[in-house]
């Protein structure tokens, strides 16, 4: 199993949500499936700490969630998918939040996927020669 | 006798469903996405399956951390829209095959596989999406539907040749069921993509053009491939393709290929869309 899940690593800019990721951010991904209610929505946009502090994260996913900074929530047990339960709720598009992850503005990012997307080539292994 | 007659795969990008939703198909970004699947739109009208088993994955909508199963049917008499935090998609509410599914259930379990069977259970974007690709946008969906959620967000999801030898028993189940039905397996996610981190926004058309070939010419080969190499290839949420084999093991051996259609992008992500037909498949005309 430890080789199954440290072969991931090998893959740049890539967190799996494997077993280790999964317990990290249990509350974290919980608080996120939290906001699939209109009232628990409107309880966290009324004040974010304070409805933050219900659930028993870490104050390190507490300050990432507030800093809306997702590559941060990815490391500290974050799923995308539960993740982007936070994009809905401020409104934000899918490609706003991939923007965000991937350092450009929104506009640069869309330009990149009609271009025809991130290539494969040098984005493969931490190892590719091209990085 | 119940008969499987054809598979279709394709990928279920919100972002389709919110175009469909707001009247935006026709707008130049998205009007080649919905031009490729005109084809299959006319072509399912003409085969008026009776039931569809919808194999998808939940987005952490029904199915959060409490609980993840691999492989979950859908039992009930009816599945409602999820609300995946912008209110439910104004879709129709799917209704179920019970009899169909319990059946498929207790067989595949039975050959080994331990099925979760789920009797409420709301619907996100990775079921209703095909759906509103291959049907539009009915008062009702014109069949029923059987949903077969796949854990692929949690690691380690099926291989794909669980996935593979799955379909396989599915269809075993279906030609056992005793009522004169024609089923379709629709196999969907993908294609490449990858919506977390970094390296979001990964596409791979090699990838994807090879994925599509084999899926008809080597579904065996394909089965093999490990889920390092779906990843890497194919994005973190590529390894939604292990869904296909799904699709692919229902069908016959030498099922072939009616349609195709591959288009980037879609959002994050490219479109992938494919109709297989059973050998001997007869159009609706000709069954009734």
């Amino acid at each position: 199993m430890k080789n199954y899940t440290n072969a991931f690593k090998d893959i740049p800019g890539t967190t799996v949500f494997d077993a280790t990721q999964s317990r990290l951010g249990y509350h974290l991904n919980m608080f996120c499936m939290a906001l699939m209610k209109a009232e628990n929505r409107a309880a966290f946009k009324a004040d974010e700490r304070a409805y933050l502090q219900r659930f028993p994260m870490t104050e390190a996913q507490r300050e990432a969630v507030l800093g809306r900074d997702y590559n941060r929530m990815i490391e500290l047990g974050g799923n995308i998918y539960f993740l982007a339960k936070i994009g809905a709720t401020d409104g934000c598009s899918f490609q706003n939040l991939a923007s965000k992850m991937t350092g450009v503005s929104e506009d640069e990012y869309r330009a990149m996927m009609i271009a025809g997307g991130r290539p494969a080539a040098g984005n493969r292994s931490r190892s590719d020669p091209a990085r | 006798m119940a008969r499987i007659i054809a598979g279709v795969t394709t990928s279920h990008v919100p972002a389709i469903g919110a175009a469909i939703d707001n009247g935006r198909t026709q707008e130049p970004y998205w009007q080649p996405v919905f031009e490729g699947y005109e084809f299959s739109k006319r072509w399912i009208a003409d085969q008026k399956p009776d039931v569809v088993i919808l194999v998808y994955n939940d987005h952490a909508s029904a199915f959060s951390l409490e609980l993840i199963p691999t492989f979950a049917i859908g039992c009930a008499e009816s599945f409602a829209p999820a609300d995946e935090g912008w209110g439910p998609r104004p879709v129709p509410v799917v209704q179920g095959h019970p009899e169909l599914a319990w059946h498929i259930a207790q067989s595949t379990i039975l050959d080994e596989f331990d099925m979760t069977i789920v009797n409420r259970m709301d619907v996100d974007h990775g079921l209703t999406v095909p759906l509103s690709l291959l049907f539009g946008q009915p008062e009702a969906w014109p069949c029923k539907i059987v949903p077969l959620a796949v854990n692929v967000v949690q690691y380690p999801p099926p291989t794909g040749n669980r996935c593979y030898s799955l379909g396989k028993a599915i269809r075993k189940a279906v030609e056992s069921f005793d009522q004169d039905l024609r089923v379709m397996v629709w196999g969907t996610g993908g294609m490449s993509h990858q919506l977390q981190g970094p390296r979001a926004g990964l596409i791979n058309r090699e990838f994807d053009t090879q994925f599509l070939n084999r899926l008809t010419s080597d579904p065996e080969g394909l089965a093999g491939l490990p889920h390092l190499e779906y990843v890497r290839e194919a994005g973190s949420e590529g390894i939604e393709l292990v869904m296909w084999l799904i699709m692919r093991g229902a069908l016959e051996a030498d099922a072939r290929e009616l349609y195709r259609f591959y288009h980037v992008p879609a959002s994050n992500t490219a479109v992938g869309h494919i109709i297989l037909e059973n050998p001997g498949a007869r159009p609706a005309k000709a069954h009734s």
